[in-house]
């Protein structure tokens, strides 16, 4: 198979997001923190959608969570995925209160539960993309 | 204001549906409005208002209605607009088309939907590996999802079914349920795509799109287009069909996350649309219901007070909304086992069912029907309440 063909996709670097791949490549997982409300929010936004300021930075979290929900991916959408399926596509809710979605990895995807303790890894996909994923962790 | 019983649907008209190349996204809505206007006994020139929900093959749709009233050769409209509330668009169109007709805009509104997301065989340019058909149509990823693997809107409601089940008890059994009995109405309508009898064992062994989701529990993709004739009730009376009237209408769209509330915007739209008709939910008698998804109709059943949050599986596998139940639900199959119109699929069905038009599947009682539309993820939502009398 042409290898290019089967490559996932590497999101870009855009420019709001650059600080949260600038942390990932330093192994932090970091979410935006409004600076009127002090909200915290991921994916980030230009303008916060609790009390429309412009203000915002980006803040370090545990990394730690539990998963909030999940699916089963079965269906192949893209080459890059076709060697994976079945694979969990998770949403986890952090200990500081936003939501990420990611991927679980170290554990069957018969054996994913809602609620289930999670912590961050780091997956290297280029030397510009590192992506947070999540692993079990004790609780 | 209450514009009960002030217009009416006057005509339908529905292309073939499924994999038909025939046309174009424009030919499948010239088409769909020249069956609409013939139904209804009118002419283009009755026509003075022109609503377009333009599907994924419009693009941008940029002008959209006004492109559409130049293939349909339309002269001197006093509306016009393209709209987009995703599957909540066809009910909407309909509201917009009430509102201006009894405001005096207008009197005779074309609502339109079409769509030619499929391609024919020999039109396919995809890499090797990735879909063509139906999972290629709405495979779109959006932000970071892409890299995670999640595509597609099966994706992000399979994420908010699983919630569902963790937080109400729902099983995959409640959401099979759905599929095998719109499965059973559409055996009797002639134009569903699926109408082969399927049991619940069917239901399970069929394969996995992205658990908790079978391919049975997920909306065909259809190329094709759909039609109403909006027009005032004092119009419609003297009309070739006999006139389906709207006595309530109305509209929620909830924002935030709907994987925290579990609920569509079907709590506020009924509010606002029931008052208007005067009903409460004891009162319905037939849904024609937005079914993207087998939870889709689980979740609006809820939301309109057919049952308490969280016991629509049980209210389903009861066999109450299948073909000789107290509350039947998509009895045209849905967007499951029918067509898929977006939401013109539940207008399409109301319709038919309310002037008695449905033959082997009519349903006795269908004095008060209730039409649902809803778009994006739960985001938004219409709801019509439908009857043959006047008021």
């Amino acid at each position: 198979m042409n290898p290019e063909a089967s490559a996932r996709p590497v999101p870009q670097v855009t420019p709001y997001l650059a600080p949260f791949f600038a942390a990932a490549r330093e192994h932090q997982l970091v979410v935006q923190r409004c600076g009127g409300c002090g909200a915290l929010r991921f994916p980030p936004r230009e303008i916060c959608s609790t009390c429309l300021s412009t203000e915002a930075s980006w803040q370090p979290v545990s990394g730690r969570g539990e998963i909030f929900s999940f699916n089963i991916m079965h269906q192949i959408y893209h080459p890059g995925f076709a060697a994976e399926v079945p694979y969990a596509v998770v949403v986890v809710r952090l200990e500081e209160g936003p939501k990420i979605t990611s991927n679980l990895v170290g554990c069957p995807v018969d054996a994913i539960t809602v609620g289930m303790p999670v912590e961050v890894i780091f997956e290297r996909l280029s030397p510009e993309v590192t992506l947070p994923k999540f692993r079990p962790r004790a609780a | 204001m209450s514009v009960k019983g002030k217009a009416a649907i006057a005509g339908l008209g529905l292309t073939p549906q499924g994999k038909v190349y025939d046309r174009t996204h424009v030919g499948f809505a010239v088409e769909a409005v020249r069956l609409a206007l013939e139904d209804a006994g009118l002419e283009r020139r009755d026509l003075d208002g022109l609503l377009l929900n333009p599907g994924l093959a419009w693009g941008d749709a940029a002008m959209g209605s006004f492109n559409l009233q130049q293939a349909l050769g339309l002269r001197d409209l006093r509306l016009s607009a393209t709209m987009n509330l995703g599957g909540a668009t066809a009910a909407a169109m309909i509201q917009h088309a009430v509102l201006a007709i009894a405001s005096g805009m207008c009197e005779t509104v074309a609502c339109v939907f079409s769509d030619r997301p499929l391609k024919p065989p020999d039109e396919r340019r995809s890499r090797a590996g990735e879909p063509t058909g139906s999972a290629g149509a709405y495979a779109f990823a959006r932000g970071l999802d892409a890299a995670y693997g999640q595509f597609g809107i099966n994706a992000i409601y399979a994420m908010v079914a699983r919630r569902h089940m963790h937080t109400y008890g729902t099983t995959q059994d409640d959401l099979g349920a759905v599929a095998v009995a719109q499965r059973r109405w559409a055996t009797m309508n002639p134009a569903a795509q699926l109408r082969t009898p399927l049991t619940l064992a069917d239901y399970h062994a069929s394969r996995w799109v992205v658990e908790p989701f079978h391919v049975l529990d997920c909306c065909l993709v259809s190329n094709g287009g759909a039609a109403v004739i909006v027009t005032s009730a004092a119009r419609a009376r003297n009309l070739r069909k006999p006139p389906v009237y709207v006595w309530g209408m109305g509209q929620g769209h909830p924002g935030g996350d709907p994987a925290d509330s579990l609920a569509s915007g079907a709590p506020l739209a009924k509010g606002t649309a029931f008052g208007m008709a005067g009903i409460e939910s004891r009162d319905v008698q037939l849904c024609e219901l937005y079914d993207c998804y087998s939870f889709t109709v689980l979740v609006t059943l809820e939301d309109y007070g057919f049952c308490a949050k969280g016991e629509a599986g049980a209210l389903v596998a009861s066999g109450a909304t299948a073909p000789g139940g107290a509350l039947p639900v998509n009895t045209g199959g849905g967007q499951l086992s029918s067509f898929y119109m977006w939401g013109m699929t539940p207008v399409v069905e109301a319709v038919i069912q309310t002037r008695g038009e449905a033959g082997e599947r009519q349903v006795p009682r269908r004095d008060v029907v209730l039409v649902s539309g809803n778009g994006g993820l739960l985001s938004t939502h219409s709801a019509l309440v439908l009857s043959p009398l006047a008021a």
